[in-house]
């Protein structure tokens, strides 16, 4: 190992508490009677639902298609019946319902008929558009669509392929588990990204706390025609975090408001190769993945579970204990609490963490920032954590963005450190989500002004055209009507006289109209029919009065 | 409650806590070298402090526990009192500590809220206020004849003994006799010839001096207070110091005598490094620093008053936040600045 | 005596010299201040601040015709801001130009349409669809809420209904952090 590894700024060292679950053997959750396919379980356009109630499904059809360039499609875990297409309890920090796909399984996990791609023969493009309709998104925590991460862009390709094994979460142990287990997969799945990718260089982190990982993916590796760098990165959270583990392996840093691949570096989970290996060499779509059941358990393990299992189903595998004070989808860093356990698993689900108050006592009351700068020193971002807060504390946005809010990568140090255990993240996420409200309130607003602004051109350039074909309509017949005199050699009449014979002439035709409309069949009627027709005409009349209204208004304004 | 659901364990009283501790050398050697009515003042400082903490949470409808927990008012207290004349009397100790617990600290907001460092307002009030008090220093107890035990030194605080008394302990300070001495004409040689002055500061007082650089070390060693303050406001004291030393070495006092004074290292170690009031990045942390040094010996040197730490400190805490958005650092991903230079 | 005149003399000659350049070198094109209260509005279009929509709304208050707290849909907030900019007193929303609702947005009740494109007619926005005799349809997207379309409606079939949050318009919440003694 020749690399020479770089450190990155600040982190922290929290308690581990990996040996809990990564030692026992992975079991498969058994199938539940009900499962849950949120819509949205990746980042961009939820897809789109492809089946409707009643229908049956068999197990890795699709049921929701990609909607976009952004965006996965969804797929049913297990064979079954469709009971109801609609909002249900997902796994959110909102509580709130979102769109879900709900599966009554009936036993038979019968397969849809699987073809592996033939991934070297296929377009680069084409292939990424059946990535992408086999559901493939990251398995490291956002849910990235992986498709679009396998596009090096039209400029330039990619030429480092990192593959991120840092798991630096506690407790967390799905990707430990599985770089031990399926090490071979994984590798199968990183030459397809290479391949897409064009990369040459192929590098897999893996924190120095898990070497039977780092032996397990050395020996996979060996026999691999391509080199593969397996590297030891010292164990420090969040040196799994993407630009963390960038710095580390390079030493280059990932451009504020890029993406690694404007520095030429790309990085995939190890989950998410493995995923993409069962994908291409078995076709078969993203329906499950390795979660890590722990915390206060019985018997702390992974299980792999199917997309939409219920999280009480795991909980019940790695057996429920008394006194439960809360569940987290994801680790004690960057996890989030789950209030319904009913919630399904989704592609995003990485560890189903049970607390305690023994393991998670309640955090002590905040006190105000005494600026000791703790944070600023533990952030891995490099920002002073202390003014973020104070700005988005103080609902000061613009300037919380001018202190780099946004290259916040919500990893929790500062607040893991803070004395005062202020909840600083919450502050940064509450700031983030009040100044997208605004951007999105902002454009709302100037679409309003442009549309309000076109329909005043649009009424002005009405009201002109009509006053034009008026004019022009007058002009003909007043040429008409002086044409005639004329032609009957009579004196030619003054402008005057034009203009009283156009009224005239518009007279008579008004009142041959009128005649003409007034009903015929309603001079002798019975009283009561009589009756009918004044009330209706009282009515007509109150409408149009009230039809005038909003103008009667305008004018008095 | 969101994410992140586990804390490291430190604690605001925790950070507190360790402050007071490191202080507990340079008490030691105070009681030592001065006697025991030090720890009287503390005493009655750490009192005042509490009662009016207590009594100002209350008024602005905070719970007393958490924030009477946390220390911080004690800290305050003690580095106030380390700051005062020992022997001083007690309406002096009582009314520093109400300044700056009352004023400096809760009309500002409390914890974490105060622009200024509250010790050191407490300190510039009562200098400005009651000169004559704050410089009666009793001497180092080998140049005085019959030391004060504790009940003599709790009678001359509350004002038991006569003035008369009291002046036959006291004496000038070195920096008094400095400043005296070189307004009568006389060079710094002949002013250190005095029998107050040891091998760098003043007989005792380079002892006390030690003892709150040892102190300071320790905070550094538990990574409490960053090295950058401390080390740039001593750089300040030194070069100052220094460059007026060497080009007129009859009129400038030497820089190790300034460096080893009390006033100097506990305002290094433990008052400048005072996060609330203090520049926060770590650039910014050596501008407060530095600046401060500077002006300590700027002010001791052409000032009013024979000390310039508190007027330093107090000074560069008005300039915090100007520091703070100059030297904001580079974050991750930002371009440095020389890869920001167009290529040749 | 004529030293003093002379060095005022110059002080004045200098500082009109800069003030004359900055002038020139700084000359702001146009009237920015409507345009700067215009994006401050909400653009609801609503005409509840007595003038026939936002711009004319923002070209009074720049001429000192108008209050800055006639404006309901900006709410609180968009008085603030607007005391903020034009450095005038915060004054709470004046009751009579209406009250802060949350934002809704206009609903068609397509059973009882009758087609009569009287709210078509009324949208400040143009954020309604359909034809004479044909149901209407609001555009939800493009609907600023403004209300206009209620009153002509002849069989008041449209109703507002408030944007209810849903998981893509969900916003993390001020964390709360007790320092307080609650009373």
């Amino acid at each position: 190992m020749s690399r020479t590894l770089h450190t990155f700024k600040g982190g922290v060292h929290p308690p581990e508490h990996k040996a809990e679950s990564n030692a026992r053997p992975v079991h498969a959750a058994p199938l539940p009677r009900k499962l849950v396919i949120p819509l949205r379980q990746h980042i961009g356009n939820p897809a789109k639902p492809v089946v409707s109630v009643g229908e049956r499904v068999l197990k890795g059809q699709l049921i929701g298609a990609a909607d976009g360039y952004i965006s996965a499609a969804v797929h049913a875990s297990s064979s079954g019946t469709i009971t109801a297409i609609g909002p249900a309890l997902v796994p959110h920090a909102s509580g709130l319902p979102d769109d879900c796909i709900t599966i009554e399984t009936d036993g038979l996990d019968e397969w849809i008929t699987r073809t592996p791609l033939d991934y070297r023969a296929l377009d680069p493009s084409e292939l990424r558009m059946r990535l992408r309709d086999l559901g493939l998104a990251g398995l490291g925590g956002a849910a990235f669509p992986s498709a679009v991460k396998l596009d090096p862009g039209a400029r330039h390709d990619c030429p480092t392929l990192i593959l991120n094994g840092g798991e630096c979460e506690p407790w967390i142990t799905c990707d430990d588990v599985l770089m031990r287990q399926h090490a071979d997969d994984i590798l199968q799945g990183v030459a397809v990204m290479r391949h897409l990718l064009g990369s040459t260089e192929v590098i897999v982190g893996i924190e120095d706390n898990k070497p039977e990982a780092i032996a397990a993916m050395q020996a996979a590796a060996a026999k691999m025609d391509f080199a593969t760098e397996v590297v030891a990165v010292p164990t420090i959270y969040p040196a799994g975090g993407a630009k963390q583990m960038v710095q580390t392996l390079t030493g280059k840093e990932v451009p504020s408001g890029k993406l690694s691949t404007d520095i030429g570096i790309q990085v995939f989970n190890v989950g998410t190769a493995y995923a993409l290996a069962r994908a291409v060499h078995r076709g078969e779509p993203l329906i499950s993945r390795l979660v890590t059941v722990t915390g206060h358990v019985l018997r702390p393990q992974n299980v792999e579970a199917l997309i939409g299992t219920p999280m009480q189903a795991l909980i019940d595998v790695a057996g429920d204990r008394d006194g439960t004070t809360g569940v987290l989808m994801g680790g004690p860093m960057m996890g989030v609490p789950i209030t319904n356990t009913g919630v399904p698993v989704i592609k995003a689900t990485n560890c189903v963490l049970v607390k305690s108050r023994e393991l998670f006592p309640p955090l002590p009351r905040a006190l105000p920032c005494i600026r000791c700068t703790r944070c600023a020193d533990a952030c891995p971002a490099e920002l002073q954590p202390q003014e973020l807060f104070r700005f988005a504390k103080a609902g000061d946005f613009g300037r919380a963005q001018e202190y780099h809010l946004f290259d916040c990568i919500e990893c929790g140090c500062c607040s893991y450190v803070c004395p005062s255990h202020i909840p600083l993240v919450d502050f940064y996420r509450y700031a983030k989500s009040e100044i997208w409200a605004r951007e999105k309130e902002k454009r709302a607003s100037d679409l309003a002004r442009e549309r309000h602004d076109f329909r005043q051109f649009r009424l002005e350039r009405e009201k002109k055209e009509k006053a034009e074909k008026l004019a022009a309509k007058a002009k003909v017949k007043r040429a008409e009507l002086a044409a005639a005199p004329a032609a009957e050699g009579a004196a030619a009449p003054s402008d005057a006289d034009a203009k009283k014979a156009l009224i005239a002439a518009a007279l008579a035709r008004a009142q041959a109209k009128k005649a003409e409309v007034a009903p015929k069949n309603v001079d002798h009627l019975p009283p009561e029919a009589q009756r009918e027709i004044e009330e209706i005409e009282a009515r007509r009349a109150k409408i149009r009065e009230i039809a005038h209204q909003p103008l009667e208004t305008d004018d008095k304004k | 409650m969101p994410s992140p659901f586990i804390l490291d364990r430190t604690s605001v009283t925790q950070v507190m806590a360790w402050v007071l501790a490191a202080l507990l050398p340079g008490i030691a050697v105070y009681v030592w070298l001065f006697g025991p009515g030090i720890l009287i003042t503390l005493t009655l400082a750490t009192a005042t402090a509490l009662a009016a903490e207590a009594a100002m949470l209350k008024m602005r409808g905070y719970p007393a526990k958490p924030f009477l927990t946390d220390l911080s008012a004690i800290v305050t207290a003690w580095l106030l009192a380390l700051s005062l004349p020992a022997l001083a009397p007690w309406w002096l100790i009582v009314t520093g500590t109400l300044f700056a617990i009352v004023v400096a600290k809760h009309l500002y907001g409390g914890l974490g809220q105060n622009i200024f460092n509250p010790a050191m307002v407490g300190y510039a009030v009562l200098i400005v206020s009651f000169p004559v008090q704050m410089t009666q220093w009793p001497g180092p107890l080998s140049l005085t004849d019959a030391p004060l035990t504790l009940a003599q030194s709790a009678s001359v605080i509350f004002g038991g003994i006569p003035q008369a008394t009291l002046d036959a302990v006291t004496m000038a300070t070195p920096l008094d006799a400095l400043r005296t001495g070189l307004l009568q004409q006389y060079t710094v040689d002949e002013i250190m010839t005095q029998p107050i002055f040891g091998y760098y500061g003043g007989i005792g007082f380079e002892w006390l001096a030690g003892a709150f650089l040892l102190g300071g070390l320790l905070l550094w060693a538990l990574r409490i207070i960053s090295w950058q303050v401390p080390l740039a406001f001593l750089a300040g004291i030194w070069l100052a110091a220094g460059f007026l030393h060497f080009f007129d070495a009859g009129r400038f006092g030497a820089p190790w005598f300034h460096l080893f004074s009390p006033a100097v290292m506990l305002g290094a170690f433990f008052i400048a490094t005072d996060p609330v009031s203090g520049a926060t990045t770590p650039r910014g942390k050596l501008v407060f620093g530095f600046g401060a040094g500077l002006l300590t010996i700027i002010i001791r040197t052409w000032g009013g008053y024979p000390d310039g730490v508190a007027f330093a400190i107090l000074l560069m805490n008005l300039s915090v936040p100007l520091i703070d958005a100059w030297t904001q650092p580079r974050i991750y991903g930002e371009a440095r600045r020389r890869d920001k230079e167009p290529p040749a | 005596m004529l030293e003093a005149i002379l060095v005022m003399a110059f002080g004045a000659v200098v500082l009109g010299a800069a003030l004359g350049y900055a002038a020139v070198r700084f000359r702001v094109e146009g009237d920015p201040l409507v345009e700067k209260i215009d994006a401050i509005l909400p653009q609801t279009q609503c005409g509840q601040c007595g003038f026939p929509g936002c711009k004319p709304y923002a070209q009074a208050i720049a001429k000192g015709e108008a209050e800055i707290n006639q404006c309901p849909p900006g709410g609180e907030e968009g008085i603030h801001k607007l005391a903020d900019l034009l450095g005038r007193e915060f004054k709470p929303l004046s009751a009579e130009h209406g009250i802060e609702k949350p934002k809704s947005v206009a609903f068609i009740d397509e059973q009882t349409c009758i087609g009569c494109t009287l709210c078509i007619q009324a949208c400040p926005v143009d954020a309604i669809s359909g034809a004479a005799k044909q149901m209407h349809t609001i555009i939800a997207d493009e609907c600023t809420g403004c209300e206009l379309c209620l009153p002509p409606c002849p069989v008041d079939c449209i109703s507002m209904v408030p944007i209810a949050e849903d998981l893509p318009h969900w916003k993390w919440k001020h964390p709360v952090i007790m320092l307080k003694e609650v009373p």
